[in-house]
């Protein structure tokens, strides 16, 4: 319980408690298990809790903008991010793939600013159309969020293109889409299925084969995928106990520290762990389902709603992906992963839905 | 309802009211959507975790109790390149290499800094190192030195309890015994870069550090690299190996036996005396390639390992430029090489028969223009017909019959003989020249065509632009009376197994289409009469040969003499001397091999280019076996 001065000062700095709590207990969770995936290198500890100050800097940071402001600034960041995708496209260079734009000082990632813009510039849009949109405002938000996740897709990068589409998508969810447009997407993405099969390259085939039967691959990705489900099951009820998880240990999980780090949670931490984890992920999934209940106009609700399911989709995409439930794609869990060009966009998120929350006109003390 | 959201609109403020509650009810009903489907999502991860860390927990401890399994690729061993005559182009030689992987090392700098003490590290090979440390991963091995001597080795073993981390391999390294001579076919591998790796199917070649970057080390590299097998080894709880439990063997890559006559390449090379310029011979009956030279050419073992930047920039800025395939890619005008072709096409539409004469003064001017097309004969050939106009290579001829066949049907048939467009020879990078058109030149240059131009053209200067493996590819069409075989440099595959062989069936395109097969008898004769007739622009050079052939001389201009100004070529600086080209092939019935060849700044296709087709001819006519043929 926090006294009433002490919710005062934080309404005042335009922070949300709640979050900020939850953000933390995460990170905290995230640092302690990455010393374990990173070898125990305290160097690599300090380095990700660096970044994460810099991501609650900017989460502090972006909480001071109203949202009427970020609203205005929204389509500036997705008009320059959309042409710096496409400059990525002509002449971008990055580990294999065309993701990073080489900088004079840094090594910059636009898809990563359209994480937000996306969603940010369509909520925007829809913020004084009358809703729920009819078809020609529906084919504009359509454009506005396929075009952006295309042109990460061919990057290639699966990943960021799914998250950047949900963020997209869902604002039009929100708004009140006509379910017999999700039907029809629906049964038309069934359908084109098989076509895009034919569509595709040999070895992008195989990739996908060897999803669906990881055994078929004991060199590439199926590997991974066995060693990660090993894991996990043999953490348990109350897992293996810090620093000693053998998997992790004998180099048996790929990209243990990035975007499998949750395999090596789940092999210390066993179930009790992983239940922690999620009850934190919860609390900070909830804080922003009561936010976007009580935003007082459409941007900030949809805005508010879509964030808050995109970081779902996060969560998901990763946890299933290191269970075995879903393919792989390279999707970090939140907060956890180490790297620190997700963490900035995921905090800068959680300022934006600190700032639709304390900048209210009426606050109504729920 | 669309009616009534309008009326609501009409009504005002009330309605607005009731529409954004409206739409807050339905945000709510989607959010609250939303979050039964996220709590379901939950559920459903929650449940497939308690399966795994509850239900089948004991199946996974003992899955990761007898995890001492680890899967550990083994490269396959890479296809060799031999010659047509049987001569290995491109080995497999062992080597030992040091790695080192990062993230076992505790002080990095420290460590090289130390190990330079014992075993001499060079700027280069740090800097190289660096790169490669920044595109893999920490737990990924990288290589720092390669090719260590065996005194190198000992030292390195003798010390190597003081540097955890590093570790010598033993692996194979390609090698090139022929050097230069073959660089530009057979090209050379280099370490995978990070565009190739997007490319490569990640499993495959999880153990391959090379790929094929040029040459026929790039268009064969599917056959060449093989499969890669794998080793399943047991470790201990140190990650340490104990022993093998399953090995599934790679397939080696398949071995790739070339066209090209190591011998004739090698007297091909002789013949161009250091010049400048490239020599391609085809065997007409199947399109297969005797001889690919670019001279001057480079060392591909140079590129194996990783160049030294220092080298890489003496090449790159030389005036020579030994790294550009000339034969492939260098772009000349095919000059007077083209006349054969065109007197095709006067005949083909009935626009010339092979008496019609056409006089020579030396000069022919179009209808209301001042300037003078010259021909390079100043005082002029006087009365030419066809057979003459190649023997003597007269413009005049040619710009006649340019006039009066049109850009349009000059294209139709320059276009058949291959102009304009790739040969589709099997090595990467081809360059198809250009044969201009008049949509050509509306959509490239924004410009009409102008009738001046198509005089230009039809003596294969202006904007015609074509390699020397067109060229060589031009006189296979000519040798073959219109048959047009694509050239390869690839004859049959072997797998080094069996030893079963696949070959490589010729392949063909579209003949020349010509209205009658006689209308090839004036040309080929007219070529013959080039090298040994009486008049011949080259007689000199088929004088006394044992057999009959044809050719054609041809140069191609780079420098623009400006009206009736003559300049002697010795006051010509020599960059900006002409290009001396030559057509041929040999034996004029039942050709054997047909080349194309460009001396650069060589001035004279008489003088420079076909004494060197003549010593080709020679050779390779005396020396080939009768019996040669079932191998081809």
């Amino acid at each position: 319980m926090r006294t009433a001065s002490e919710r005062d000062l934080l309404a005042r700095l335009h922070i949300d408690g709640p979050l900020l709590g939850g953000a933390i207990l995460i990170c905290v969770l995230g640092l302690v298990v990455l010393y374990s995936a990173s070898g125990q290198s305290l160097e690599v500890v300090v380095r990700q809790g660096l970044r994460m100050l810099l991501g609650l800097a900017a989460m502090c940071g972006i909480a001071q903008i109203s949202p009427l402001r970020i609203s205005r600034w929204a389509p500036v960041f997705y008009v320059l991010g959309t042409l710096l995708l496409f400059v990525v496209f002509l002449f971008g260079t990055g580990r294999g793939t065309h993701r990073w734009l080489e900088m004079s000082f840094i090594r910059f990632q636009p898809s990563e600013i359209m994480k937000l813009a996306v969603p940010l510039t369509a909520a925007w849009f829809l913020n004084d159309k009358l809703l729920p949109p009819r078809f020609p405002i529906i084919a504009v938000v359509l454009v506005m969020v396929l075009l952006p996740g295309g042109l990460v897709m061919v990057q290639p990068d699966l990943g960021t293109a799914i998250l950047i589409m949900a963020a997209g998508l869902l604002v039009l969810f929100f708004a009140g889409l006509n379910w017999r447009w999700i039907a029809v997407a629906v049964i038309s993405g069934v359908v084109l299925a098989p076509i895009a099969w034919y569509a595709m390259r040999d070895y992008q085939r195989q990739r996908i084969l060897t999803l669906l039967d990881p055994e078929k691959d004991p060199l590439g990705a199926g590997y991974h995928i066995i060693q990660s489900m090993i894991a996990v099951g043999s953490g348990g009820w109350s897992g293996k106990g810090w620093l000693n998880g053998t998997q992790s240990y004998l180099e048996f999980l790929p990209e243990r520290a990035t975007d499998f780090i949750f395999a090596v949670y789940c092999e210390e931490f066993g179930l009790i762990g992983v239940l922690v984890i999620l009850v934190a992920y919860s609390l900070v999934l909830a804080r922003g389902v009561q936010i976007a209940l009580s935003a007082q106009d459409a941007f900030g609700r949809l805005v508010a709603a879509s964030l808050t399911v995109t970081l779902f989709v996060y969560i998901f995409v990763n946890m299933g992906m290191v269970i075995g439930q879903l393919p792989v794609v390279g999707v970090p869990l939140p907060l956890v992963s180490y790297g620190g060009t997700s963490l900035v966009t995921l905090m800068t998120g959680f300022g934006i839905l600190m700032s639709i929350q304390t900048h209210r006109r009426f606050i109504v003390e729920s | 309802m669309l009616k009534l959201k309008k009326f609501r609109t009409l009504v005002g403020q009330s309605a607005q009211v009731s529409t954004q509650s409206q739409e807050v009810r339905v945000f709510q009903r989607r959010l609250w959507f939303a979050v039964s489907g996220m709590v379901l999502l939950a559920l459903l991860l929650v449940i497939r975790l308690i399966l795994l860390q509850v239900i089948h927990h004991d199946h996974y401890t003992t899955l990761s109790q007898e995890n001492r399994l680890k899967v550990l690729p083994i490269p396959p061993t890479r296809g060799l390149v031999y010659s047509r005559n049987g001569v290995l182009l491109a080995d497999n030689r062992p080597s030992f290499a040091l790695e080192v992987v990062p993230e076992r090392v505790p002080a990095l700098d420290q460590a090289l800094t130390e190990l330079g003490k014992i075993i001499p590290l060079d700027d280069d090979q740090l800097e190289r190192f660096d790169t490669e440390r920044s595109e893999k991963r920490r737990f990924d091995a990288v290589s720092l030195k390669i090719n260590l001597t065996e005194e190198e080795v000992a030292i390195f073993e003798a010390n190597r309890y003081r540097f955890p981390g590093f570790d010598i391999k033993a692996r194979l390294t390609r090698y090139y015994p022929l050097g230069s001579q073959l660089a530009h076919v057979v090209g050379y591998v280099g370490r995978i870069n990070v565009d190739e790796l997007n490319e490569i199917d990640e499993g495959d070649y999880s153990g391959t550090t090379h790929i094929g970057k040029e040459g026929v080390e790039k268009a064969r590299e599917a056959v060449l690299h093989g499969t890669a097998g794998y080793e399943q080894v047991e470790v201990n709880a140190q990650g340490r190996i104990l022993r093998v439990v399953e090995r599934v063997a790679p397939v080696p890559g398949k071995d790739v036996h070339l066209t090209i006559d190591t011998d004739l390449q090698a007297a091909a090379i002789n013949a161009l005396k250091g010049q400048r310029g490239a020599i391609v011979a085809i065997e007409p009956a199947t399109g297969a390639v005797l001889a690919f030279v670019s001279n001057p050419a480079f060392d591909p073992n140079e590129f194996v390992n990783g160049i030294s930047a220092k080298l890489y920039a003496e090449w790159r800025n030389s005036p020579d430029r030994p790294l550009v395939n000339r034969a492939l890619q260098g772009l000349y005008p095919p000059g007077s090489t083209v006349k054969p072709a065109m007197s095709i096409a006067g005949l083909h539409f009935g626009v010339r028969t092979p008496g019609d004469t056409v006089w020579c003064p030396g000069w022919l001017q179009l209808p209301g223009q001042d300037h003078k097309y010259r021909c390079w004969q100043k005082q002029g050939h006087g009365t030419v017909d066809l057979m003459r106009s190649i023997a003597e290579s007269c413009d005049v001829y040619y710009y006649a019959l340019a006039r009066d066949l049109g850009i349009d049907r000059m294209h139709e048939i320059l276009s058949q003989f291959g102009f304009g467009k790739l040969t589709g020879i099997d090595l990467p990078g081809e360059l198809g020249g250009l044969l201009p058109s008049r949509e050509w030149k509306k959509r490239v240059r924004k410009m009409p065509w102008f009738p001046g131009e198509t005089l230009i053209n039809g003596i294969g200067q202006g904007f015609m632009l074509a390699t020397p493996l067109q060229l060589a590819h031009m006189a296979t069409i000519l040798a073959n009376r219109g048959e047009v075989l694509v050239p390869r440099v690839v004859a049959e595959l072997e797998d080094p197994l069996t030893h079963v062989v696949e070959p490589i069936a010729p392949f063909n395109r579209p003949a020349v289409e010509v209205a009658n097969a006689a209308h090839w008898r004036p040309a080929i004769d007219g070529m013959h009469e080039v090298v040994q007739g009486s008049h011949g622009t080259a007689r000199a050079t088929g004088a006394g040969a044992a057999y009959q052939y044809a050719g054609k001389t041809g140069t191609a201009q780079l420098f623009t003499i400006a009206q009736d100004h003559t300049v002697k070529n010795q006051n010509v600086t020599k960059l900006l001397r002409d290009h001396a080209l030559f057509i041929a092939f040999a034996p004029l019935e039942q050709p054997e091999i047909a080349v194309g060849i460009i001396i650069e700044n060589g001035e004279s296709g008489s003088h420079t280019a076909a004494p060197i087709a003549r010593e080709l001819f020679d050779f390779y006519l005396k020396q080939k076996p009768p019996e040669d043929d079932a191998h081809s």
